[in-house]
């Protein structure tokens, strides 16, 4: 192992076929979501324009953050996994309202 | 049951309905408290997702010979440690046929199996569930103490002589009352899990295992630069892959937790493993990894704190343990709230009794003895630069370079150890760290 990151690999490997072809839209799909309308997390995106490190945009594990054309950042909370990553990596104070979404609502794991 | 004091709607409200909540709930409920759990999710376990393995020996005490009825997948009977470069793989890997038999020692579970299995015993005790209702905040006397919770149900507070927050890593209550200082991201990883359907006996064959055994493969080096670990657990007919990460080196690192997986499973050591899986569901959750450094503190007036909510989880590299410190500190929340109520003390010094439980067990005994370990594993020499320095020093060690004589060990690994970039102090500081850690 390089003390780099491996940049060397061939592209393809990143490439959705790599993992049999799933696009990440189908990767979600796989998960349970009971969406609720009101969003569990507002995103201030007045606070987020000024940001050009964008650590909620890499980290978060469902990717719902994404950059705009004008600077800012959309958030979509319906496919959360509620985890906490994108406020415990944001740095600025502000940007991030987080909250459970109301009982009975959002992931929801399976049992077998 | 005991009756609830006027004014009040019970004695103990559990927050969260993972494994320290049920056994906290269990274990109060038992002792004829009149306990209400509270859970956000539409089931105890819905919430939760880890990566594989418990270890239920606490539940010896609790529920006797739990292993017939729990809902495991594997029993696991094989433990390897993997270490991987681009190129090359090393596997220290134990198995043991004990593990197999009564009492067995771990076990991989679906959590929300687990979870809504051990939940089933807190309300078999006695105690009532409240699903799909989520905590909004602690409703607090003029002294300060907790005296119930607000929830988004319509009229929705709930009154208690204590609380027990269960309420996972992200802990909004423990942070509410000020139990926590402050909040790194560097205290944290996210775990991030593919699971994967095979049929079970290409399980079985792949990883050499039958009769319903299972393997744990945990993995050094193969999460594309970013420090943190993969791992590999058989369920029955499925296969739990995935990587935990941590935070701020996740996002410094421009690499999304996705294509991380993928670049483990491509791994020439890790692809046949894998090969023709199907995802069945892709799922993720924060881990506490800090241990010690990051722990509240663990009571106020009428609120004691249990599980991941307290940072009760154990990330010392070989050992990757947290279901069951959960399940102990839940169980011993319980416990020390029953000899309040008896006291009829449920202030710091009444609720005591948790913390000399947690110091004088494993819970607190391992973190102690444990304390260097999760910085150590997580350090940037040992994520980025030992596991080439000794898989190039294992290599040349196995190489036959005939007609040249074979070199000596010694001369490799100084050899290695430079090529590495790795420096003599720094080693021989992280030898002695670990040594003390783990020794």
């Amino acid at each position: 192992m390089s003390t780099t990151p491996p940049t060397n690999r061939p592209t393809e490997m990143l490439e959705p076929h790599a993992w049999g072809g799933m696009s990440f839209q189908e990767r979600m799909a796989t998960a349970e979501f009971r969406i609720h309308h009101e969003p569990h997390i507002v995103v201030d995106g007045s606070v987020c324009s000024d940001c050009s490190t964008r650590e909620c945009v890499v980290a978060c594990p469902a990717s719902l953050f994404v950059p705009t054309s004008d600077g800012g950042i959309v958030f979509n909370h319906e496919q959360c996994f509620e985890c906490g990553t994108c406020y415990l990596v944001c740095n600025r104070e502000g940007a991030i309202s987080w909250n459970y979404p109301e009982g009975g609502h959002g992931i929801v794991f399976r049992r077998t | 049951m005991s009756t609830p004091t006027l004014g009040l709607d019970c004695d103990v409200i559990v927050v969260g309905g993972g494994p320290a909540g049920s056994c906290a709930a269990l274990v109060a409920a038992r002792a004829g408290l009149d306990v209400v759990l509270i859970e956000r999710g539409p089931f105890p376990g819905s919430k939760n997702m880890y990566g594989g393995v418990v270890y239920p020996r606490i539940l010896d005490s609790l529920i006797p010979e739990w292993w017939l009825e729990a809902p495991i997948q594997r029993w696991v009977t094989r433990r390897s440690t993997m270490l991987l470069t681009d190129t090359q793989a090393m596997t220290v890997d134990f198995r043991s046929e004990a593990w197999g038999r009564p009492p067995y020692n771990g076990a991989t579970a679906f959590r929300p199996d687990w979870d809504f299995w051990l939940a089933g015993h807190a309300e078999a005790a006695g105690a009532q569930i409240l699903t799909s209702t989520t905590v909004t905040g602690l409703i607090r006397d003029a002294s300060g103490a907790v005296v119930g919770v607000h929830t988004d149900r319509p009229d929705g507070d709930l009154r208690a002589r204590v609380v027990i927050a269960c309420d996972g890593v992200n802990s909004f209550l423990a942070k509410e009352a000020g139990l926590y200082t402050h909040t790194d991201a560097k205290h944290f990883t996210l775990g991030v899990k593919e699971t994967l359907a095979l049929p079970e006996e290409v399980i079985d064959e792949r990883f050499n295992v039958r009769d319903r055994q299972g393997v744990d493969i945990e993995i050094l080096g193969g999460t594309s630069g970013v420090n943190g670990g993969g791992f590999i657990y058989t369920n029955l007919d499925t296969l739990a892959v995935g990587v935990v990460l941590k935070l701020p080196a996740l996002a410094a690192q421009k690499a999304r937790p996705e294509d991380i997986i993928a670049t483990l499973k491509a791994h020439p050591a890790i692809a046949p493993l894998v090969q023709g899986a199907e995802l069945k569901e892709y799922s993720a959750h924060v881990i506490p990894e800090a241990g010690l450094e990051m722990m509240p503190k663990m009571t106020m007036p009428g609120m004691l704190v249990a599980g991941d909510a307290a940072a009760l989880c154990l990330a010392a590299g070989i050992w990757l343990e947290g279901v069951n410190f959960a399940m102990a500190s839940g169980m011993y929340a319980g416990e020390a709230v029953i000899e309040a109520i008896k006291a009829g003390d449920l202030g710091s010094k009444g609720l005591a009794g948790y913390e000399r439980r947690l110091r004088d067990t494993f819970v607190l005994r391992d973190h102690r003895k444990l304390r260097r370990a999760p910085k150590l594993v997580l350090s940037d020499r040992v994520q980025h630069l030992y596991p080439a320095m000794v898989a190039n020093t294992v290599e040349r060690m196995f190489r036959v370079d005939n007609p040249a004589p074979k070199p000596g060990v010694r001369r490799i690994l100084r050899e290695e150890r430079k090529r590495a970039g790795v420096k003599l102090s720094d080693l021989a500081r992280d030898g002695w760290n670990g040594f003390r850690s783990f020794g």
